[in-house]
């Protein structure tokens, strides 16, 4: 059975996104040799920055998922798009809106706003949030293709501090939802995956690998790993052994 | 030659005083109380360990007592660029556009008092240098003048940037403090980005070595950085020029400055700037609170620990074997391709002389280079301007 990742009808076979923080060039070959990333988030405030065109550096196949990030409200956010747009980057736009220089936490009101405006102009909006069930759906309403939780704040590697609130989307959300932002290590995208999310995105955690393409592969695995722990139906786990005596053994029918 | 000294704590008619603010008199107050004899050893190693620093961590990573931990510093600020910035190293050239000044600093080669040559740019000027800095490739410029209000008005500063806009993706200034709606309108024409040096935060000194001139008044510079964000600008940076008064207390105060404001106006970017008086100048007017590369390391290493999300900008005074050293491990930002004098990116002789001697005077490409040989990335831009 063929298990694709589906965005907006696009295919994917891949469920690893490279992120945009640690822009590199090697990160970029050894996300896509190696993580087999079909998707690599690019931000638009870097684009013709780097030698040149960077669009120049994007091996064939990659879909582009451009980011608005450097805007702080949902009317930057679509003048960015629209950079993007016209730089050649597509009509995926992955949503970026945020205020706090210190946390970088993203601002899900104008991030629904902005969803809504960018869906009403033909693109495809993926907004990056905080995982509120209630602004996931106001992103769906809006027009979303994808819902990006973040699972830790950006660039900490500290896993799935969200944990429990990006299960709930998984569960109420229809549309796929790509955990981003804070995960460090393998075992973290291999447990997000295994929980029934759609796809991972993470950055940092191989950018800052002692040995960048031995992490990206690990992270394929990983990442392998749990989508097929989840479509085998994880096993039970009890909290104690099974009683020997069952406490309902005095029902007499 | 004898000056009329106006009192330092009084506005000028024409200055702009936000009323609502106590940002200032904050930074000041904890500033006199920062102490940096009382922190023990095991201050600083709570401080290293911390995942989020408090202003008490920070004043125990600027304390004598870290002196002895400075290649522990050096190692968690390398870990914290590295999860903020990976391993991007942005790179910018300043422009001095115009050194007229009508300041009277002591300890300052652009002061009124220095007859030096004088020269402004006009538009064609600026233009030609700032088209042979675009043609070295450079994507970020940082416009420079003088300190005078009739020889560099607002709006000659705004036509400058509107300039700039059209050559550059990023452009900031590091001009005179201005009102609110001043920076507004600077920011309407291009410039996102406004630096201001307190040069000290210790108003008595202050007073002492800005004898004349808009400078002078120490208040209205102090709350510059405030009224720019008022003003829409994105980013503020925050420096004391160390080692014109007590080096540490100086550095506490510009962190905590930084760190107010960022909690106040959550959306600004925070950036850092670590001039210094060199020990090697021997202006007895001047009290000599030595500031070694040691010292400034560690001044550098304790914002980057205590902010580990803001900018900080390696000064082009530093020998290029110390700026290609702290890049990935304290700085952000790199300078290339300076030249402080003015029209001196066309001419071969300079208009205008120079406001210092600069200790790295390598290009673009050279810097570049260096970036690359450190296993670090250059990015020429990381900015989209969002104006109209």
């Amino acid at each position: 059975m063929e298990d694709k990742l589906v965005i907006a009808g696009h295919e994917f076979n891949s469920r690893f996104i490279l992120g945009s923080g640690k822009f590199d060039l090697d990160l970029i070959n050894a996300a896509v040799e190696h993580a087999g990333a079909e998707i690599i988030t690019l931000a638009v405030r870097r684009v013709n920055s780097f030698s040149g065109n960077i669009l120049d550096h994007i091996p064939e196949g990659i879909t582009l998922l451009p980011n608005t990030s450097g805007a702080r409200n949902a009317e930057e956010a679509v003048k960015i798009a629209r950079l993007a747009r016209e730089a050649g980057c597509g009509e995926f736009i992955k949503i970026e809106v945020i205020h706090d220089s210190k946390y970088l936490l993203p601002d899900n009101y104008e991030t629904a706003k902005a969803c809504e405006m960018l869906a009403n102009d033909g693109f495809i909006p993926m907004p990056y949030m905080y995982p509120d069930l209630y602004a996931a759906r106001d992103m769906v309403n809006a027009g979303a293709a994808a819902i990006m939780p973040l699972a830790a704040p950006i660039g900490t590697n500290r896993g799935l501090a969200t944990k429990e609130f990006i299960r709930i989307l998984i569960e109420e959300i229809d549309l796929p939802i790509i955990v981003d932002a804070g995960i460090g290590k393998p075992s973290q995208a291999c447990e997000a995956m295994e929980m029934g999310a759609d796809a991972i995105m993470a950055n940092t955690a191989i950018a800052t690998a002692g040995n960048i393409v031995d992490m990206a592969k690990a992270f394929k695995y990983a990442i392998e790993a749990g989508r097929t722990a989840y479509l085998a139906g994880t096993g039970r786990v009890l909290d104690k052994a099974s009683a020997s005596s069952p406490l309902t053994g005095f029902i007499n029918d | 030659m004898s000056e009329q000294r106006i009192d330092h704590m009084t506005y000028l008619p024409d200055m702009e005083i936000l009323e609502d603010s106590d940002i200032g008199d904050q930074v000041i107050e904890r500033m006199k109380a920062y102490d940096y004899n009382k922190y023990t050893e095991a201050d600083v190693k709570r401080a290293l360990e911390a995942e989020y620093l408090t202003t008490e961590d920070f004043g125990a990573l600027l304390s004598p007592a870290a002196e002895p931990f400075l290649e522990q510093m050096a190692r968690k600020a390398t870990r914290e660029i590295a999860k903020h910035f990976g391993s991007s190293v942005c790179l910018f050239t300043p422009l001095y556009i115009s050194n007229y000044c009508e300041n009277h600093c002591i300890y300052c080669g652009f002061n009124c008092h220095n007859k030096i040559r004088r020269a402004k740019l006009d538009a064609d000027g600026i233009r030609r240098e700032m088209e042979a800095i675009a043609k070295t490739g450079m994507e970020e410029i940082l416009i420079l003048t003088g300190e005078s209000r009739k020889m560099s008005d607002v709006k000659y500063i705004g036509e400058a940037c509107a300039i700039a806009h059209e050559y550059f993706k990023n452009v900031g200034i590091e001009v005179y403090p201005m009102n609110t709606d001043e920076y507004a309108y600077v920011h309407k024409c291009g410039a996102d980005y406004v630096t201001v040096f307190q040069e000290t935060y210790n108003s008595d000194k202050y007073e002492t070595l800005h004898l004349a001139g808009h400078k002078r008044i120490f208040p209205y510079r102090l709350n510059a950085q405030e009224r720019a964000i008022r003003g829409g600008m994105r980013g503020v940076a925050f420096a004391a020029l160390l080692g014109l008064d007590d080096f540490r207390k100086d550095a506490y105060a510009v962190g905590t400055h930084a760190y107010l404001l960022q909690r106040k106006y959550p959306h600004a970017e925070i950036s850092f700037s670590c001039p210094r008086l060199r020990p090697i100048i021997n202006n007895d007017r001047i009290n000599p609170k030595d500031v070694h590369e040691r010292q400034l390391l560690q001044v550098m290493c304790a914002y980057r620990i205590f902010m580990p999300f803001a900018g900080l900008t390696i000064s082009t005074r530093e020998r290029a074997g110390f700026r290609d050293n702290v890049i990935g491990m304290c700085a952000t930002k790199i300078s290339a391709g300076v030249s402080t004098g003015i029209g001196s990116h066309t001419e071969d002789e300079s208009q205008g002389d120079d406001q210092f001697e600069i200790n790295d005077n390598r290009s673009l490409e050279e810097v570049i280079a260096a970036i690359h040989a450190r296993g670090l990335q250059p990015v020429l831009n990381d900015y989209v301007y969002t104006g109209e």
